[in-house]
């Protein structure tokens, strides 16, 4: 058979192709009508949700931080500010290798390896996406510089300037003012997260901590257009912040320096409060340290040595120093026995030196060992002495003390709004009975009627005990604040005023507590030597039960360590208290010796010039009457 | 009797200006139109950079000198060529898995040094249709049963060295620029229904052997955009906003905010399509379409005038090649299809690519012009 010849047929091949090509044709109009049909559906059905996408895309929210408020003395000296500081934040969304980026970062800023740690773990607590978290503060000009010209190489690194809170006194008002600090991941939790969303410190103690509500104020918000890098290209529009209210004081920046003087360079308290109000004229607290260093984060070597120091530099001695308040509460013990009518203003108790109860051997001892012989009430307060206080709290019994006593505030809160406070501690049977299951015994009653034993208080309890007697049974909580723009203290919870049976009470123990100072056998004559007022007052020593940490310390350090607290309670003018202060100098000794003249200090810091004040008014006045 | 139609109004028209410089009027119309539409688009795409669409406009000065230069060659010159340039791509498409430079994990580049740097699939893009066509040509169509076998070899040899780059979006246009010559030519229905059938398997061969991690997050993230909006799932959602938000007709030129404010990645490249819907709208693309859609058709009108089979393989298969770039592209960008990195023809910045279509369309002026004989009846 012959092979078919194969010819090329191209009119056979053209119909092929044609036919094919008409197919193709048909396939190509029918996707392009399929991607006209997806343009529709992504342009007119879903238009809206794109466009709302879109517009997401475009405007992001931004807060705008309120800048906190300002916090005064009484005079108006600023004592807490906010000043410009240059940080550097990280946006980690937009930096494209962090770690690079921190070594790079490292050695433009002559980082240490610690800075460098600080600074990652700071951005490790962003909150939200594209959040500028600062990571280091307080740059200097010439990091800024270097920061500047290596932009480019730093995606998501930049410099911005802030507010930071500062405070110029320094470790002077540490302690009353508290501080601020970085937002931590606990306060994270109870703070509202709209209200802070641009802020990045919180007040973490003292009238920081306390009314930070009022000193935040209310967060800003800013719309603005970004790219998707998070850079910000214009603002839109713009909720402006409103700042945090500024905090004016009771305190006197030239009280409270008095007081640290008086205190020297020994560890102690000072409170002083006017008791006509209860606002607190000076807040001492020895030794402070600096506030500032916790603002934006404190170092480890830093901290360490606050923590681990022997003097306790961060313990707030004013408000959570517990103290056994000592012969400071005798008064109170005195009108408590008055009150319940045990003792009279004349009745007399013998002084051996010491005091026994019935059938039981052990004496009580007073401090003068050879006994002051009869002595009275007015007598007993003036010299101190113990025997005539054991005998008395005999008679009244712990129970009735502890309800009499704590109406003076001793054993619980008394301040306002000072957050760290101690409640102290007011002892009675039936505490003891639930804290220890043990009876009540009455040689506890003994010893708690010179302040020792189980009661406790702060020095800003003993400050406002002695207020109560000034003010006689007028009670005003204790409070820093005076006045923040037009809010005031809260002071609904105020305790009820102290009723006596009889009010003359009042006068006798005032008269009693001038006669420490200013009688010939008061313990603190000295204290009031040359003065030109009347002062009433009354010292206390606390005995040191425990020390901390031990045997690294050289002998006669711990030795010193041991003695007992010096303790001082006062108010002054007597006529017309103005100002009443409780002082405690830690392993003083002396009540009156060490702690007294302290305390006269501040009384004539204080009641000097506005008894001079009044007589100048009052000089004027009759130089108008007489015309 | 048929007569060959010699009649002197045939040869004036065959005289021409257009046809004695061998240029296709109409495909220059659309491709300057399309040029025009791009320098406005890729303006507003690159952030207004004008470097950037000059550079542009001198890759379309290059590309259409280029084309015009390829259209001088008769169709049975580059038929000649055609075995030398399949052997020489294959051969530098074997070199680049070799000795070839790596950039973005792919190695895609083959450098000849202090020269220049190239990919040799973009040559393969032109030589591949060739080839089909070249072989298929000489036999009487349909193909047979062996032809379609041999065909086949022909195909895979390039697409495989190019998955193996890896480059999965040109390793597929090239295969389908050989199977639409191989369509074209009559492949019978039971190959195509039989293929079909077999395709399935072959996917999930593909998915488990072939493909590479990145390739397969493509194709999950064409699935599910959504399961990944920050990563890989980005370029669609914002691909889409943009689209979208358009609307009917758009935001206006150059009021686009998606590519403007970056949102839009590759926004000047493969996803230039979503800048033109943003601010154009519904409208901007439709028309784009039908520019596109006059272009296929002036490519399938040469198809058919062309005169042998090699011609109208060649033709239809770079005609409807090129419908698949507009189709995957649009496809991709606006969420139909998987995300491969294919360029909009004539729209998208960048030169290869361009040129590389410029000097197809120059094989097609080259058919339309370079007619020795009337065939038609």
């Amino acid at each position: 058979m012959a092979k078919p010849i194969h010819l090329k047929d191209h009119n056979h091949d053209a119909r092929i192709v044609q036919r094919r090509l008409i197919l193709a044709a048909v396939f190509i109009l029918g996707l392009v009508g399929a991607l006209v049909a997806r343009m529709y559906y992504l342009q007119v059905t879903q238009y809206e949700y794109h466009s709302t996408l879109s517009e997401n895309n475009r405007v992001h929210v931004q807060p705008i931080p309120p800048t906190r408020g300002r916090i005064y003395d009484r005079n108006g000296v600023v004592l807490a500010e906010n000043r410009p500081s240059f940080s550097l934040t990280i946006t980690r969304d937009r930096v494209e290798d962090l770690p690079a980026t921190f070594e790079l970062l490292k050695s433009l800023l002559e980082l240490s390896e610690e800075d460098a740690a600080q600074a990652e773990r700071r951005l490790s607590q962003a909150r939200r996406p594209f959040e500028s978290v600062p990571v280091m503060f307080e740059l200097t000009q010439e990091q800024i510089a270097r920061i500047a010209i290596n932009q480019f190489r730093l995606p998501g690194v930049d410099v911005q300037a802030s507010f930071v809170r500062y405070y110029p006194f320094a470790d002077h008002f540490a302690h009353a003012l508290g501080y601020v600090g970085r937002i931590n991941e606990q306060e994270l939790k109870s703070i509202d997260p709209v209200a802070y969303a641009g802020t990045h410190y919180i007040g973490k103690t003292g009238i920081e901590r306390y009314y930070e509500q009022l000193l935040h104020g209310t967060v800003g918000y800013e719309e603005v257009e970004t790219n998707a890098r998070g850079r910000v290209l214009r603002v839109l529009n713009r909720t402006d912040p409103i700042p945090g209210r500024d905090l004016t004081l009771e305190l006197d920046v030239k009280l409270q320096q008095v007081a640290e003087e008086a205190l020297g360079d020994r560890r102690g308290a000072v409170v002083a409060i006017d008791p006509a109000t209860g606002g607190v004229l000076a807040f001492v607290s020895k030794p402070g340290f600096d506030p500032n260093l916790f603002v934006t984060g404190i170092s480890y070597a830093d901290y360490g040595a606050l923590r681990d120091s022997l003097d306790q530099p961060l313990f707030n001695r004013v408000l959570r120093g517990q103290y056994p308040p000592g012969s400071t509460i005798k008064p109170i013990v005195a009108l408590a026995g008055l009150d319940a009518g045990v003792v009279t203003r004349t009745s007399r108790v013998y002084d051996p030196g010491f005091y026994q109860l019935p059938n039981v051997s052990h004496k009580y001892r007073n401090w003068n060992r050879s006994g002051d012989g009869w002595v009275d009430m007015s007598y007993a307060i003036a010299r101190s002495n113990d025997t005539y206080f054991y005998d008395l709290a005999n008679k009244l019994g712990i129970d009735r003390m502890h309800d009499f006593m704590s109406q003076f505030g001793i054993g619980q809160r008394v301040s306002i709004d000072m957050y760290e406070e101690a409640a102290g501690l007011m002892p009675s049977s039936s505490w003891k009975r639930t804290k220890y299951r043990q009876p009540w015994y009455p040689g506890e009653t003994l010893i708690a009627g010179i302040g020792q034993g189980y009661m406790l208080a702060t020095p800003l309890q003993l400050a406002q005990s002695t207020a109560l007697i000034a003010s006689r049974g007028v009670w005003h909580r204790p409070r820093l604040l005076k006045n923040a723009e037009g809010v005031l203290p809260d002071e609904s919870e105020t305790p009820p005023n102290i009723q006596l049976r009889n009010p003359a009470d009042w006068d006798f123990i005032t008269q009693a507590m001038q006669d420490v100072m200013q009688s010939p056998h008061g313990t603190a004559r000295a204290a009031a030597a040359g003065a030109t007022y009347n002062m009433a007052g009354k010292s206390g020593t606390a005995q040191v039960v425990a020390i901390a940490q031990g045997e690294r310390y050289d002998s006669a350090a711990l030795r010193e360590r041991h003695r007992d607290h010096a303790l001082f309670v006062g108010f002054a003018p007597t006529e017309n208290p103005m100002i009443a202060v409780a002082a405690l100098v830690e392993n003083g000794e002396g009540g009156g010796r060490v702690a007294g003249p302290v305390v006269r200090a501040v009384f004539d810091a204080w009641v000097v010039p506005r008894l001079e004040a009044e007589q100048q008014q009052g000089h004027a006045e009759s130089r108008e009457n007489g015309q | 009797m048929k007569s060959i139609p010699v009649s002197s109004h045939g040869l004036r028209r065959r005289e021409s200006i257009w046809m004695r410089i061998h240029v296709d009027p109409w495909l220059l119309l659309l491709i300057l139109a399309l040029a025009t539409v791009d320098a406005f688009v890729l303006y507003s795409a690159s952030g207004k950079s004008m470097p950037m669409v000059v550079r542009q406009m001198a890759y379309f000065a290059v590309g259409i000198s280029a084309m015009i230069v390829v259209a001088q060659f008769q169709p049975r010159f580059m038929q000649r060529w055609v075995p030398v340039a399949y052997i020489g791509g294959a051969l530098l498409l074997l070199a680049v898995l070799l000795v070839g430079t790596e950039a973005k994990g792919a190695q895609r580049w083959l450098t000849i040094p202090g020269v220049t740097r190239f990919q040799p699939s973009e040559i393969m893009k032109l030589v591949m249709p060739m080839s089909v066509a070249w072989y298929l040509g000489r036999r009487n169509l349909p193909p047979s049963f062996k032809q379609v076998v041999v065909t086949l070899t022909i195909i895979f040899v390039p697409t495989l060295l190019i998955l193996k780059q890896p480059d999965l979006g040109t390793s597929l246009l090239i295969a389908a620029s050989g199977i639409f010559a191989l369509l074209l030519a009559g492949l019978r229905w039971r190959y195509i229904i039989g293929a079909l059938l077999a395709l399935a398997p072959a996917a999930a061969g593909m998915w488990y052997f072939v493909m590479h991690g990145y390739q397969k997050q493509r194709v999950l993230t064409f699935l599910n955009p959504e399961s990944d909006p920050l990563g890989s799932g980005w370029n669609i959602i914002q691909s889409k906003a943009a689209i979208g938000s358009g609307g009917v007709f758009g935001k206006g030129w150059l009021q686009g905010t998606q590519s403007h404010l970056d949102f839009l990645p590759e926004g000047h490249t493969d996803f230039i399509i979503a800048v033109l819907a943003e601010e154009f709208g519904m409208v901007g693309v439709c028309l784009l379409l039908g520019v596109y859609l006059l272009v296929i058709a002036r490519g399938m009108v040469i198809t058919l005038q062309a005169q042998d089979a090699f011609c109208k393989l060649l033709a239809g298969s770079i005609t409807l090649t090129f419908f698949v770039y507009v189709f995957v592209n649009i496809g991709m960008v606006s969420g139909l299809l998987p995300v491969v990195g294919v360029p909009l023809p004539f729209i998208s910045y960048g030169g290869t690519s361009l040129v590389t279509l410029l000097l197809g369309f120059g094989i097609l002026m080259s058919i339309q012009t370079h007619k020795k004989w009337m065939a038609q009846n």
